[in-house]
């Protein structure tokens, strides 16, 4: 039976890392979510990729940090911030398809 | 040097200068006797406008509430007063624009000072001069810089890092107005400068700069309090509602970051992979282990943008459920018949639709492609050379969209509700940024101090 990624992550959400970057925090609950996670190598770039329509080579980096708990993922921004057609200025309303990870 | 203290104590107002803060969490870092009162004021984040167009993101009557706690007490106190990236972007116009809220607060308080501006504008010869020689690197997914788009860009800035400010401090200002500076000097330059370590300096800066956003609860409008210490720093809120602990801080790392880990400033990056974060009682936190790690080149990140044009836009909505399942066939044939029309008139520009309900919030990057809502909304962006070519476009775009013929269409009196009259919006100027660089720093002083009587 697969779980939702809501029973061990407490923050999902997105915002800007300068303006041509869109960065992706999930902090787990706890440390067992997190190790989960980590082990299992459960987010991939090819899941990243294919959860946001982007290329492998637009994801910037995937990186587990310990001090937080806490799984963080730098992809590039398909408009930069604040360009003619960008849709959130900011980014922090891209975090949405990560809430349908399930494990 | 001045002789070695045991600690440095700083207080941070508030996340961004005009965010606000509780007078009693002010009165409460007072009460720590603070080394320095500091307060970060601008970002990239609110977009490329405020940048473009020399305007603050943050109110004025904001600004000055904020800074007349400050500087009353800084400078009645002699208690240093530093304010990075003023008016929000900190090129000169920003400068400018707080340097006349400062001066403003000095004749109603009656307040006397030495002040040290720092300007960030960085003249465009300087920065051809590294983009012939090939020293101008774009960071990650940014184009690289051309002559061509460097004359068209305004406003270059680059982001400062304590240098200057040590410069100002160093000639005994009491209050600091920089111009863009990376956000962690203006906590971090005075220790630094008192020979604390770089390292925890800077990272303690990182945090403070948004003062009690890395607390739980955070807030943006909240002090914060920091203690640098000789192998340690300990972060407090001021305010008994909040607390830090090591969870929020170590979260805060993460904070509009690429790698959280690895933290690039001007000159050198931030090294946090030894760094442990410890409870304190009293809601504290100790903060151990970063180290600051010089780059072999000193380089600056510049900022620039350049004017994309005008932009007009018209706000509607469809509740016609034939339409909304045609809707990405209608708004491509509207798209081409607007175009034509465009090259007939001779008109430049282009139109874009923000459709909400389908992908208004995520653009390309929205995995959902089947439409479940029963009503779209549909904003029509249009950005032409001029305000009156930005106008047409809108109108041209409506009009065509209200009346466009689909096929299967029963409703044949009008495609579109709109909710306001007049339905098109004027939004003026527009920017995009052109510039976000970085640059070595050699020889010669990027930023000039120029030190004023208040």
């Amino acid at each position: 039976m697969k779980r939702s990624i809501l029973s061990v992550a407490k923050v999902i959400r997105s915002k800007n890392s300068g303006p041509y970057e869109l960065t992706l925090d999930i902090m787990f609950k706890n440390r067992a979510g997190y190790e989960l996670f980590k082990r299992k190598n459960i987010i991939t770039k090819n899941k990243i990729a294919a959860l946001y329509h982007c290329r492998i080579k637009d994801i910037l980096k995937v990186v587990y940090f310990e001090p937080a708990k806490a799984l963080k993922i730098t992809i590039k921004r398909p408009i930069p911030s604040g360009h003619p057609g960008e849709t959130d200025i900011y980014g922090a309303q891209q975090h949405a398809p990560l809430l349908s990870i399930t494990f | 040097m001045a002789v070695r203290k045991k600690e440095f104590r700083v207080l941070s107002t508030t996340a961004i200068l005009g965010y606000g803060f509780p007078e009693k969490s002010f009165r409460a870092g007072l009460a720590r006797k603070p080394d320095l009162i500091g307060a970060d004021a601008g970002s990239s984040d609110p977009g490329p406008y405020y940048l473009g167009a020399g305007k603050s993101f943050t109110n004025r009557s904001g600004v000055k509430r904020d800074l007349r706690f400050m500087l009353t007490e800084g400078v009645r106190r002699g208690i240093p007063v530093v304010i990075g990236t003023a008016g929000g972007s900190g090129a000169r116009p920003h400068v400018d624009w707080c340097e006349e809220i400062i001066r403003e607060i000095a004749r109603e308080e009656k307040l006397t000072f030495k002040m040290g501006i720092i300007y960030a504008d960085i003249p465009k010869p300087r920065v051809k001069h590294f983009l012939r020689k090939g020293k101008i690197v774009p960071l990650a997914f940014v184009p690289p810089l051309t002559e061509e788009i460097l004359d068209e860009s305004i406003n270059i800035v680059a982001q400062m890092g304590v240098e200057p400010i040590q410069k100002a401090l160093a000639a005994g200002c009491q209050v600091v107005l920089a111009g863009r500076c990376y956000d962690p000097a203006v906590f971090a330059a005075l220790p630094i400068m008192q020979g604390f370590d770089e390292g925890l300096a800077l990272h303690m800066g990182k945090i403070l700069e948004c003062a009690a956003i890395a607390a739980t609860p955070g807030s943006g409008a909240d002090c914060a309090f920091g203690t640098l210490r000789e192998d340690s720093f300990i972060l407090e809120a001021l305010n008994p509602v909040r607390k830090f602990t090591p969870e929020s801080t170590a979260a805060h790392t993460l904070y509009e970051k690429t790698d959280p880990y690895h933290l690039p400033g001007p000159g050198g990056a931030l090294d946090l992979t030894a760094c442990t974060f410890t409870a304190l009682p009293g809601g504290r936190v100790e903060v151990r282990g970063s180290r600051n790690v010089a780059t072999p080149v000193y380089c600056v990140k510049l900022e620039g943008v350049r004017r994309t044009g005008f932009r007009t836009v018209s706000v509607a909505g469809t509740r016609d459920p034939i339409m909304i399942k045609e809707i990405n066939g209608i708004l491509e044939a509207v798209t081409h018949q607007v175009h034509d029309i465009l090259k007939a008139e001779k008109i430049d520009g282009r139109v874009q639709f923000h459709v909400y309900g389908k992908d208004g919030v995520m653009g390309p990057l929205e995995p959902e492609k089947k439409i479940r809502g029963h009503e779209l909304g549909i904003v029509i962006e249009a950005v032409g050379a001029t305000p009156e070519a930005a106008d047409s476009l809108c109108s041209i775009t409506r009009s065509t969209l209200l009346h466009y013929g689909y096929p299967g269409r029963i409703s044949t009196a009008g495609n579109l509700a709109f909710p306001f009259s007049p339905s098109d919006v004027r939004m003026g100027e527009i920017f995009e940024f052109s510039v976000y660089h970085l640059m070595p720093v050699t020889g010669r002083e990027l930023f000039p101090l120029k030190i004023v009587t208040v």
